[in-house]
């Protein structure tokens, strides 16, 4: 229970079972739908830029408590950052749910609360899938 | 029983490990475990090539399980008995030489709609290179096979019917014997993907009157990466070989080559012997523990659990039909399967979650996928209930924050 405990954090429940920013977003920018083909789990993220800034982000899709928590504190995460902010905040973020490493370098705020999914290896992919439809517009190359 | 499982004297996060996952693959028991030790301790030599005493008994212990398992689902011959790694493979098999010699433009495959992806994609690869159409015969809505539609479905341009024997899913026990028969009346092959049905109710490939029936050892208590591939010999001898290598061949020049006899001629390269001598050690416990009590035992448990399950709020199972073996697919509603399956783990209980390798039956079912339980003969009614403690306690954490 307490290494469970430590997986279905506060913040990954509440964001799970509540997501924000969800839904689509009119005359987006940009829209990708990725697929995790060992779930079935789907997940499409919409994204208005104004050059290089993030104005909005929202998500729509179908997935676990950690998918769509996941997707919804990325959407709170990067609202309002540039696409260079936001490919490094993925490249922590990948960094820490494979390593279980909170690294000091940037604030994850938040999403800190997946550091515990390190030791659920089968799970990573399931934080990783929304930002898996960032890679397009962050240019964030795979970890592994 | 429980005793005769080494892998339960290990504990998961301190817990004793319950294990519900017997439909992905059983346990093992120490027969097993131990005639495939002792083969390589003892007797580990190729087959059918050397000229001494080693290879000579190792030849004898491959060809008596071959007849040891000729006897145990019913074949005529033994040399209808063809080794393979699995069921998987044995579909492959069919699949491509059968599409190779008779299956053209615009005939017909017939399967259905609860198969496992191993019985889909392997014919819709024959059908794509031999531009035929995939048929599927649909499921109902008390999730068993549509027979009235099944047969409208064989016709002239069917040219194989291939069906599962029990759904990996759903648990149910199709009608093999009344599929084979619409089938037989308009001349028409079926194959039988026996993956879940094999050491769990008793299978009689002669009584079925099917011409290839497939299934997997590590499904039926044996070691994985050994199955085996029945059929019927006028099948068998009809179709081209399947891999080239050694042991197919009789003679082979670089102008030409003739192919060995049956079940040689699908048998090329060196076999997995040690999982034949395993597959020999687990047919001999089955049949040591009994069909009837084996088929007994899991339904016992499936009543015991299905009852358990319903009993909690939220449960929704699929497939009551009353024709099924140990298997129980549910969901805990509004708590995604995967996040049922890691709490359940956190208590030491195995289960597997997910699509189960069906994504056309979960699109049928309306739902991503499922949890699903599947009891062996090692399973007991008090795993169950600390099933049933865990679930209650997810459906808690899950909702209560809601």
């Amino acid at each position: 229970m307490e290494q469970t405990k430590e997986l279905y954090q506060e913040t990954i429940l509440e964001h799970g079972q509540n997501p924000r920013n969800f839904g689509s977003i009119k005359k987006a920018t940009y829209s990708t739908e990725v697929f995790n083909p060992l779930c079935g789990d789907r997940c499409r993220v919409y994204l208005k830029t104004d050059g290089d800034n993030i104005r909005q982000v929202s998500f729509e899709g179908q997935g676990c408590l950690i998918s769509i928590a996941s997707a919804s504190l990325m959407t709170e995460m990067l609202g309002g950052r540039t696409l260079k902010e936001a490919s490094e905040i993925f490249r922590y973020f990948q960094g820490m749910v494979k390593s279980g490493n909170l690294r000091k370098k940037i604030e994850l705020g938040k999403l800190a609360a997946f550091s515990g999914i390190a030791k659920f290896p089968q799970r990573v992919r399931c934080a990783l899938l929304p930002w898996e439809a960032m890679r397009p517009f962050t240019k964030t190359t795979k970890y592994i | 029983m429980r005793e005769d499982f080494p892998i339960f004297e290990r504990k998961i996060g301190g817990k004793k490990l319950i294990y519900f996952d017997s439909a992905s693959t059983t346990q093992k028991p120490k027969e097993v475990i131990d005639a495939v030790a002792s083969f390589y301790k003892t007797a580990n030599s190729n087959v059918h090539r050397g000229l001494y005493f080693l290879s000579r008994e190792a030849t004898e212990i491959f060809e008596a399980t071959r007849e040891k398992i000729r006897k145990f689902i019913s074949a005529e011959e033994a040399r209808e008995i063809v080794f393979v790694r699995g069921t998987t493979e044995a579909i492959n098999l069919v699949a491509t030489t059968f599409g190779k010699k008779f299956v053209k433009r615009g005939d017909e495959i017939l399967i259905s709609e609860m198969e496992h992806h191993s019985n889909i994609v392997p014919w819709q690869m024959v059908c794509q290179d031999r531009g035929a159409k995939l048929k599927i015969i649909p499921v109902t809505d008390s999730r068993e096979l549509n027979l009235q539609e099944a047969e409208k479905l064989i016709t002239k341009k069917t040219k194989l019917v291939a069906i599962t024997h029990v759904s990996n899913v759903l648990g149910t026990i199709n009608p093999v014997k009344e599929i084979t028969k619409l089938a037989h009346k308009k001349r028409v092959p079926v194959l039988v993907d026996g993956a879940q049905a094999v050491g769990h109710i008793k299978v009689d490939v002669r009584d079925l009157d099917c011409d290839f029936y497939a299934f997997s050892g590590h499904k039926m208590y044996g070691s994985t990466g050994i199955g085996v591939l029945f059929g019927k010999k006028e099948w068998l001898e009809k179709l081209p070989p399947y891999q080239g290598g050694g042991e197919m061949i009789k003679q082979v020049t670089f102008e030409k080559t003739t192919y060995n006899d049956l079940p040689y001629k699908f048998e090329a390269g060196t076999p997995d012997i040690a999982g034949v001598v395993g597959l020999g050690a687990a047919i001999d416990y089955v049949t040591k523990v009994g069909a009837d009590p084996i088929q007994r035992h899991e339904k016992e448990l499936l009543k015991y659990g299905q009852e358990a399950l319903s009993s909690i709020g939220g449960v929704k199972i699929f497939g009551r039909t009353r024709n099924k073996t140990g298997i129980i697919s549910f969901i805990l509603e509004r708590v995604h399967p995967h996040d049922v399956g890691t709490f359940l783990d956190g208590e030491g209980i195995a289960i597997r979650t997910g699509h189960h390798c069906c994504q056309p039956l979960m699109e049928r079912l309306g739902v991503v996928g499922t949890c699903r339980i599947s009891f062996g003969i090692y399973n007991t009614k008090q795993e169950i209930d600390k099933l049933k403690t865990a679930l209650l306690k997810a459906r808690d954490f899950f909702h209560g924050t809601n």
